[in-house]
């Protein structure tokens, strides 16, 4: 019989990483991801992986990349301050279609900020922290199970899509311990590079499969705009790579969507949540419920490309009347959420910024507020109508 | 059983007495227990100077929200952490402090069940402070009746070095007596 | 030298170098250096940071990268540990290694890690305009110190020294008829760790011009006579203590100077070449003792 298990977050996140092949890890520490970077240091070495503390964040992307580029299945984690360092090299990680993870266990910033406290203010960042137009993925999970799985699937979709996958924890979350079915071999499907067809035919860039330098093709591999063989591109040419870059990322958005979505038929309200405050919002759902307030939760763990398409999927049909958005930032999902719904329902934001979690009671206060007088006598109804 | 379900736990003391840990081996505990449990802590430069916490919520069914928000039990090893969290504690709830280095003010009543155990001291007379922790964990957990003792003694025990399982076996069968039923509260 | 030529991707040529650029020159040393050891083409990896330098990788026929300024080393660091039968080189110029990749560039020399890190020092940052870098010389005008550079340089070999790499050498463009440059790099790229070859190299376009030293082969006469072998020297010069700034006495005038005069040359040649422990060997054996370690502790538990 499988037994459950006491782990933390940080550690699904590392073991994760080893579960889905990672060979090559180079890091920096940094609050609240530094465990990651420990549990690596201890496992890599004597399972015959490569771990590298690197001088810096920077040092520590751009080893990753080189590693990728040699064939190996890469992984770093920091928090804040890092992640702004690895911006230059997400963005070559991009235009270069390198495999690779980056973790971010956020925390409370702009700079230094608080180091201890917990934040989901990296959301744009992540999409949009280096410059240029580039294609990039960001999952995120909710909790250390969660946590696990999420690794191994942004490995399985960097290796896949040859993109860099961000995954987005929060300082909760990786400190967080809870009780875990541990994931058995095979349990988890695991996404390998696919070889080219045969070495003569492959093209580093723009096409399938993927062959590592010293692999028997000699080709060049630049940050620079590129045509397929890595040689400068510009104009219409370097127009069209871009558009293909991006296009064979968005254009699978809903095949890469990962979500759960719990919302009842009868549910008027929609709490659209992600990462660690999922938590609060599943728990608000269960209060509001005892209360007689019927809302449904949908959970996102692919936040970019955002599933535009599932979202107003959710909402179709008329039913909800409102949604709300929960987040440990000023406001960021809610603008994606605002720009797709356009319109069509109103929407609530809810933001917490003073380094702790939104609580249950909240989001239900928030939702109880957003629904109104109406919606509070047609509570009143439902509740007497259930205790009658 | 528990006294509640879930039930949830506030440890603190300062910076250094092993609260996380203590938090960790509950936890660890209560899941052999066959418990859901989620465990989290503050963590970082006040876990290192001033009172630290570590939280612990034990549950017969899946845990939504992981954090403590209304605290069923706070145990409070240092005066800081006593002044930080005994007055965010409902009424409903039992406090369990050290009895030297925890001052209650007599200024205020408590609504709180209070217990005061010698816990630090009993650390003390096995010739080690730093097992202060484990002493607490035996003591609150005879107090609660949260997990078996045999549970509680293989959480400890895969918990610490090989060296130091003989003393925190003995702390936590210390801790244990201390908080035997004849404990009274003081408040 | 049809034996170059076919170390070169002919697409990629003619190269952005302009005319009279030393860069040129150091590259076609590589390759013959390359050449005479008698490594395949697939098994040289040639990995360029931003810049004049950085362009390298592009007219090579190796396994190339031309990745982010001052991260070659970095990249190559994975490479390296990722692939450790790869001979990896990495081009980088003096403001790519020692300005914005500084950082990069004392870790990889302490780590000792088995990469050839060849600098192209021109003395300025020449692709966006010849502007001040780390190693341009105080007085020298560029175009961000117009009047003259207040700012002391770094010396690059003498950076990598004292972080740690274990082969360091330094030369220039000018060809002084013993292929020096060939034998440094050959002897760099054999070297099991980290090996710098610094090259003083000619930037006709910029710093030549802001600093009248003529055209690209006067600059090259004045590379020669600014510079002085290490074998040339009085023993108590072999120390790096003795070696400043400043640099107009010609090497015959040098050898009948007393050590106080002499501050102020260059000082070419090969400063360390020692056997130090290698860093992918030392994870290498670190990998193998845990193993092993495990592996005794399971047979001893079962």
């Amino acid at each position: 019989m499988k037994k459950r298990r006491l782990v933390q977050g940080n550690e699904a996140c590392a073991q994760g990483g080893l579960y889905a092949g990672c060979d090559f890890y180079a890091g920096y520490p940094i609050t609240p991801a530094t465990e990651i970077l420990e549990i690596m240091a201890r496992e890599m070495p004597r399972q015959g992986r490569v771990f590298i503390q690197m001088e810096d964040e920077i040092a520590s992307i751009s080893a990753i990349i080189g590693a990728a580029w040699a064939g190996a299945k890469t992984m770093t984690a920091t928090s804040g301050p890092g992640f702004s360092l690895m911006q230059e090299g997400i963005g070559y990680a991009a235009i270069t279609e390198t495999p690779c993870v980056i973790v971010d266990s956020q925390r409370w910033g702009p700079s230094t900020g608080q180091p201890t406290k917990t934040s989901q203010a990296d959301l744009m960042q992540a999409r949009w922290g280096t410059h240029g137009d580039h294609p990039v993925i960001v999952l995120t999970a909710s909790g250390v199970r969660d946590t696990f799985e999420m690794t191994v699937e942004a490995f399985n979709f960097a290796e896949r899509y040859r993109v860099p996958v961000i995954l987005l924890l929060d300082e909760v979350l990786s400190h967080l311990r809870e009780d875990i079915y541990w994931p058995e071999p095979g349990e988890l499907e695991v996404i390998d590079r696919e070889p080219p067809s045969s070495p003569e035919a492959f093209a580093p860039f723009g096409g399938h499969g993927f062959l590592p330098l010293g692999g028997g093709k000699r080709f060049n591999v630049t940050g620079m705009a590129h045509d397929k063989q890595g040689f400068v591109a510009r104009g219409a040419q370097a127009a069209a790579g871009l558009r293909a870059l991006m296009e064979r990322i968005e254009g699978q958005t809903m095949t890469m969507a990962r979500y759960s979505e719990e919302i009842p038929d009868d549910a008027e309200t929609l709490i659209v949540a992600y990462g660690i405050t999922v938590r609060a919002a599943r728990r608000a759902v269960q209060l509001l419920a005892a209360e007689g307030l019927v809302a449904g939760l949908l959970e996102l763990r692919t936040l970019w490309p955002f599933p535009a398409e599932l979202l107003r999927g959710a909402i179709q049909g008329g039913q909800i009347k409102r949604v709300l958005v929960p987040e440990l930032n000023l406001g960021q999902l809610v603008l994606e959420v605002e720009r797709i719904l356009a319109g069509q329902v109103p929407v609530a934001r809810l933001g917490r910024v003073d380094g702790y979690l939104i609580t249950p009671e909240q989001i239900a206060e928030a939702i109880t507020e957003q629904a109104g007088p109406s919606a509070e006598s047609k509570r009143q109804r439902r509740a007497a109508h259930a205790t009658s | 059983m528990l006294p509640q379900d879930p039930y949830q736990l506030r440890l603190s003391g300062s910076g250094g007495q092993g609260l996380i840990t203590v938090g960790v081996i509950l936890a660890e505990a209560g899941l052999l227990e066959g418990y859901r449990v989620a465990q989290t802590q503050s963590y970082g430069p006040e876990a290192r100077l001033g009172a630290s916490r570590s939280e612990v919520i034990l549950s017969s069914r899946p845990i939504a929200y992981p954090e403590v928000s209304e605290p069923d039990f706070l145990l409070s090893i240092s005066q800081d952490a006593f002044d930080k969290y005994g007055s965010q504690m409902p009424e409903k709830s039992l406090i369990l402090v050290d009895d030297f280095y925890v001052t209650l003010s007599r200024s205020e009543s408590y609504p709180q069940q209070i217990y005061a155990l010698p816990i630090i001291h009993t650390a003390e007379e096995l010739g080690n402070k730093l097992v202060s922790n484990v002493v607490a964990l035996g003591a609150l957990n005879r107090l609660l009746g949260l997990v078996s003792e045999a549970h509680l003694k293989e959480a400890v025990l895969r918990r610490v070095p090989a060296k130091y399982r003989e003393l925190n076996a003995s702390a936590l069968e210390a801790g244990a007596r201390l908080g035997r039923p004849q404990a009274k509260a003081v408040g | 030298m049809p034996r170059v030529e076919s170390y070169l991707r002919g697409e990629e040529l003619p190269h952005v170098w302009c005319a009279g650029c030393g860069n040129g020159t150091i590259v076609r040393e590589l390759i013959q250096a390359v050449d005479q050891l008698g490594w395949s083409k697939d098994e040289v990896a040639v990995i360029g940071g931003i810049g004049c330098s950085g362009r390298t990788p592009f007219i090579l026929d190796f396994n190339t990268m031309h990745t982010t300024h001052g991260r070659a080393l970095a990249f190559a660091t994975g490479v390296k540990l990722a692939r450790p039968e790869l001979h990896v080189v990495v081009a980088s110029g003096d403001g790519d290694a020692s300005g914005i990749g500084g950082n990069h560039f004392i870790h990889a020399c302490r780590r000792n890690i088995d990469l050839t890190l060849l600098v192209f020092n021109n003395g300025l940052y020449g692709q966006t305009g010849g502007q001040l870098a780390p190693t341009t010389p105080m007085g020298a005008r560029t175009a961000t110190t117009r009047t003259g550079n207040i700012d002391p340089p770094f010396d690059i070999a003498q950076l990598a020294l004292a972080a740690g790499a274990s082969f360091v050498a330094r030369t220039t463009t000018f060809d002084n008829q013993d292929q020096e440059m060939k034998r440094f790099i050959q002897l760099a790229l054999a070297h099991r760790g980290f090996s710098l070859v610094e090259v003083l190299c000619q930037c006709p376009t910029y710093f030549g011009r802001m600093n009248g030293l003529g055209d690209p082969h006067e600059m090259l006469f004045h590379l020669r006579d600014e510079t002085l072998p290490l074998e040339e020297l009085p023993e108590v010069l072999h120390r790096w203590e003795e070696q400043v700034r400043a640099q107009t006495v010609s090497l015959e005038q040098a050898k009948g100077m007393l050590p106080e005069e002499l501050a102020g040359k260059i000082l070419t040649g090969i400063f360390c070449n020692e056997d130090r422990p290698e860093y992918t060997q030392s994870y290498q054996e670190l990998q193998q003792s845990l193993q092993t370690h495990d592996k005794q502790e399971k047979a001893g538990v079962a």
